[in-house]
């Protein structure tokens, strides 16, 4: 498939197509995706779309599930570590 | 000790009845079937202070109740969540505008805070709101507030006045001097409190208290995607309808981001599981209104049963066929808004009071006939 580039907290990566967002972020090298309500640092677990531990906000919306969606060309991802 | 009062529920009525009369210093006792407090439709409301204006009566007994919680707002935990966020009815037409106008007014005339709002205004208060919408009227002072928590609290102020609270405990039967429990014992009081909800029709025979089963669902956290408690206007014919199952667009912001999304009425049903079929109808209902709900995770779905009334009122005031039996039940779906009007008001009887609203309307004794726009 051909590679897709997308942003990561506003840092341009490209990937190759057909991945998860989830292994998309993984490969970025983050060390986390988001922080549950009390602030502790969270990521992928089961990578079947059953434990929310992945979501992230995806072209502006808010706690999409990355291992449930396949990256596209010019996809905007933002994790918690940004902030 | 003997008890002076019996409150049987420790849902949100039995609760603010407890605090009320407690802190007048009689000695109350809270029975309640469940072994927490809050568990039954209270639990699984949605929490929503607000003056309604489908009666006098009704107006009467809720206007009152949310000038008790505002005064009560500064005193409840965080954990209560109490938000002055608003009401908008929202209005989708130009025939529901002239609704509008008619609410304005008599709020207004009743020194009730509103304001209309045209399509820009309701656009910008609710940014999420489809475009098309013809406008609506904000209700500022109308509040939200996390009711297990607040029910909890009244429990714990009402328990610091003294008040025994015995929970587990299923009561089996009312008399004029106490309340025979499941298991054979009897606590003997002067009065009573029936505050059962969808239970007190079981404890006073002839009691019409009718089951009206509601489905809600709650999103993930989006802060900010819905600023105030939104109503469709056609609300009403919803939540006054004749028998047959109704859905509206009633959504309400949680101070954690979450939404709440409701609402549904049906008759005639036992089951308390969820009914997927006027779920989605609701949910539709919901996404004709803010179509980027659509985009949202709800989390959860649930589904509670409202005490309702043939006549839309409840039931407040002394039992009829007892003496020391007082009813404080059929609240409907405002049960959260009028349980502290309601506590007063009975508070007022048993002390020989006169209640600071007429509750002719409410009397257990009524002729209860269905509403003429039922």
């Amino acid at each position: 498939m051909e590679p897709v580039t997308l942003s990561i907290n506003d840092k341009a990566l490209t990937v190759p197509g057909g991945i998860t967002v989830a292994s998309a972020v993984l490969v970025s090298g983050a060390s986390f995706f988001r922080r549950s309500v009390s602030g502790s640092p969270r990521g992928p677990l089961c990578g079947i779309g059953i434990c929310f531990e992945c979501r992230l906000k995806i072209n502006g919306l808010a706690h999409r599930r990355s291992c449930q969606v396949i990256v596209e060309d010019g996809m905007k991802i933002e994790t918690d570590e940004q902030n | 000790m003997t008890s002076e009062i019996a409150v049987i529920g420790a849902g949100i009525i039995g609760a603010a009845c407890a605090e009320s009369l407690s802190s007048e210093g009689l000695q109350v006792v809270v029975i309640d079937a469940a072994t927490a407090v809050g568990t039954g439709t209270t639990a699984a409301g949605m929490g929503h202070i607000v003056v309604m204006d489908d009666s006098n009566a009704q107006f009467a007994l809720t206007e009152y109740s949310r000038r008790l919680w505002n005064r009560l707002a500064p005193e409840l935990p965080r954990t209560g969540e109490y938000e002055f966020c608003g009401t908008i009815w929202v209005a989708a037409g130009d025939e529901e505008m002239d609704e509008v106008r008619r609410k304005q007014a008599f709020y207004d005339g009743r020194g009730v805070q509103c304001e209309i709002l045209d399509e820009r205004s309701l656009r910008k208060a609710e940014p999420n709101l489809r475009k098309g919408l013809a406008g609506g009227l904000l209700v500022s002072d109308d509040s939200v507030v996390y009711q297990p928590c607040a029910t909890k609290f009244l429990i714990d102020r009402a328990v610091s006045n003294g008040a025994k609270l015995r929970l587990g405990k299923k009561v089996r039967v009312v008399s004029d001097d106490g309340v025979r429990l499941e298991d054979g014992e009897f606590i003997a009081v002067k009065k009573i409190i029936n505050a059962a909800g969808i239970g007190s029709g079981f404890l006073d025979g002839g009691l019409n208290i009718i089951k009206r089963k509601g489905h809600l669902v709650i999103t993930d956290r989006y802060p900010g995607f819905v600023s105030h408690q939104l109503v469709e206007l056609g609300y009403l014919k919803s939540a006054h309808g004749n028998r047959q199952d109704s859905v509206a667009f009633n959504v309400q912001p949680r101070i954690t981001g979450q939404i709440l999304l409701g609402s549904s009425r049906q008759f005639g049903i036992d089951d308390d599981r969820i009914d997927h079929r006027i779920l989605g109808r609701m949910v539709k209902r919901a996404f004709e209104y803010m179509p980027g709900l659509r985009d949202l995770s709800a989390v959860r779905a649930w589904t509670g049963f409202r005490p309702a009334t043939p006549d839309n009122l409840p039931y407040i005031g002394l039992c009829p066929e007892f003496k020391n039996v007082y009813l404080a039940a059929g609240h409907e779906g405002l049960g959260i808004t009028t349980s502290l009007g309601t506590a007063q008001i009975l508070t007022d009887l048993i002390l020989d009071r006169p209640p600071k609203i007429d509750c002719e309307p409410f009397s257990p004794f009524r002729k209860v006939e269905q509403a003429a726009n039922g």
